[in-house]
């Protein structure tokens, strides 16, 4: 073996525009991969973060439209426990009015959640432009669309008409910008309890709402939270259903940079192969010599497999820093108007090892036809030809 | 003395449709320590005679013991540790491996053996490339060294494991005069001091004169076999 490894990095070194040739195959090969599939990935991931990062993955909610249900504690508790599930929140829901004048009323929705819950699928801190958190009773916090069509502030009161008929002022104590004007516009959030206090429902939910690590998985944990679910009347919905040509255009993206990088390993490996086994042709003269002094068949032939290992190991770890490099490179200078990246710098450290290895396990079989090749070489043959 | 090396009824016939017999019912035995030498023609056999007797090459019938071991049935990689223990080979156009200095070119045989390099093999290198008159250039590329240094060299890497047999083929083939004795002065010292057995093919009358015994083929037949005194 280390007679095999030292004689192959001999040769290695020997010809070294060869050698050279193949590791800039590799790298590039193994730079492409990492790049092109780093950059599907991070689009993927800011479309998907923009698109249903700040909204329930998971809702459970009555099966009979907008109705609501008892508040259940054990349940709660459940969903917390699942590791699955990065955020839960109970919810109520209900439509109201604003009355701002004489004449004019507003159609809202009034969101109430246990706001340290909501906070995490929400992110109203990080959202809100002015104020704070609703944290008593009868506070609330509004959008900003709806703060400056109607000319409201902090500290201001508002008016609201619930579908009961009951009235109450609720104080805003704080404005939020969601990124997405219909929920600026018609969004009231306040504490659970005023919610379920001004519908004469205190202890009754509208929604539970999660959300999950791997968003992808929506479906599928949905289908399972269902079955745990005791109370009958009780469903669950996920993003995947409202979003299915979102989820088709990602399939397409995914299949496509599959096929890049498919097609990319392909072309190294023929490469890679092809040029050792030209390596192993001008070689065989000095195998024929190692042959006639007694070296075995096995470690002629490893000889030519520690060489594609080598290389393929050189070629992937400068390879991967080469990709990681371009993707790092194109997140700093492609930009969106507002100078934000137009795909933010990401990387899938498994995604990366994973390119690598295979890049790496890729050369060493591309290996084995000039391994087996000088394995059968007849020392006589060469020593007969000079 | 014991026979190193006995020949029975070698027949080697090339070609499946069209059958070339190159060798004819070759029996021939080579004493431990002697110095022999095989003359002929080219197409004569003497080449496929050498192969075979270096395991290289099989012949069609017959058999071939080496210090006492049958060959016949041997596989590819016992014949590998065979030769890689007992017969050193000297070839025409040396053989070195252009990679590796004179000195790792030398070691070689005995990496194969031991799969490393130890410091009494060193030393026994250094003994070798001393004896060769190489140590000067020892460190040299194999390539960087006139043809001469390069066959003494290869004399020196044929002795490292110290083998019981040197076959040398055409060993000063591509010599001029001069270093041609030199060379096979060397060779003659080494058989005397170390009692190793040489085997030497050579088209060339007179090297092969200054042999203890020769040997003549022609069209596979053995037409001429003695001792040299």
């Amino acid at each position: 073996m280390k007679l095999a490894f030292s004689i192959g990095m001999r040769f290695l070194k020997k010809s070294k525009s060869q050698t050279a040739l193949i590791v800039i195959g590799i790298v590039i090969g193994v730079a492409v991969q990492v790049f092109v599939g780093s950059l599907i990935e991070g689009l993927q991931q800011s479309l998907v973060d923009g698109t249903i990062g700040s909204s329930p993955h998971i809702t459970i909610v009555n099966s009979e439209d907008n109705e609501s249900f008892a508040d259940n504690d054990a349940l709660y508790s459940d969903l917390k426990e699942d590791e699955r599930l990065t955020a839960v929140a109970k919810s109520f829901s209900r439509n109201g009015f604003v009355s701002l004048d004489e004449e004019n009323t507003k159609a809202v929705l009034l969101r109430s959640f246990e706001m340290s819950d909501a906070d995490a699928i929400y992110s109203f801190e990080d959202s809100l432009v002015e104020g704070a958190l609703p944290t008593e009773t009868n506070e609330v916090i509004i959008g900003t669309n709806f703060s400056e069509d109607n000319d409201l502030t902090v500290g201001d009161t508002l008016n609201f008409i619930a579908s009961t008929d009951k009235a109450e002022d609720l104080t805003i104590v704080g404005i939020f910008d969601l990124g997405v004007a219909s929920l600026n516009e018609s969004w009231v959030v306040s504490e659970l309890a005023t919610g379920q206090a001004l519908f004469d429902e205190p202890d009754y939910l509208t929604s539970i709402e999660t959300q999950l690590d791997d968003v992808f998985a929506a479906d599928t944990i949905a289908t399972e939270v269902n079955t745990q679910i005791e109370d009958a009347d009780l469903v669950t919905t996920n993003w995947k259903e409202a979003n299915e040509s979102l989820l088709s255009g990602l399939t397409g993206q995914s299949i496509s940079s599959y096929m890049i990088q498919v097609f990319v390993l392909v072309a190294v490996l023929l490469g890679i192969a092809s040029v050792l086994a030209i390596s192993a042709v001008q070689k065989s003269k000095q195998l024929g010599i190692l042959k006639a002094m007694g070296i075995k068949d096995k470690t002629a032939g490893q000889i030519f497999l520690f060489q594609g290992f080598v290389l393929g190991t050189v070629g992937a770890v400068i390879g991967a820093g080469l990709g990681l490099g371009l993707m790092y490179a194109f997140s700093f200078f492609v930009k969106n108007a507002d100078g934000t990246s137009l795909v933010p710098f990401y990387f899938d450290t498994q995604f990366v090892i994973l390119s690598s290895v295979i890049a790496i396990v890729a050369s060493t079989i591309a290996a084995f036809i000039p391994a087996k090749n000088s394995s059968r070489l007849n020392p006589m043959e060469v020593i007969q030809n000079g | 003395m014991g026979k190193l090396l006995q020949l029975t009824n070698i027949n080697k016939i090339y070609g499946d449709k069209i059958k070339n017999q190159v060798l004819f019912d070759v029996n021939l035995e080579f004493e431990v320590g002697s110095f022999n030498s095989i003359i002929g023609q080219s197409g004569s056999g003497k080449s496929t005679l050498m192969n075979i007797i270096g395991t290289l090459d099989k012949p069609t019938s017959g058999r071939i013991i080496i210090d006492g071991t049958d060959t016949s049935n041997m596989d590819k990689n016992q014949l590998a540790l065979l030769r890689n223990e007992t017969i050193g080979f000297i070839f025409q156009f040396h053989h070195l491996l252009p990679e590796f200095t004179v000195m790792e070119n030398i070691l070689m045989p005995y990496r194969i053996k031991h799969n490393r390099v130890s410091p009494e093999a060193i030393e026994r290198a250094e003994y070798l490339i001393d004896m060769v008159g190489l140590s000067k250039v020892k460190d040299n590329g194999s390539t960087e060294i006139s043809g001469g240094q390069q066959q003494r060299a290869a004399i020196a890497r044929s002795l490292i494991n110290e083998p019981k047999l040197i076959l040398g083929d055409e060993p000063t083939g591509n010599l001029d005069s001069e270093t041609t004795q030199t060379v096979f002065n060397l060779m003659k010292d080494i058989n005397k001091e170390l009692k190793t057995t040489f085997i030497l093919i050579t088209h060339d009358k007179k090297v092969a004169e200054q042999a203890d015994r020769i040997i003549e083929i022609k069209d596979g037949h053995v037409i001429m076999d003695i001792p040299n005194l």
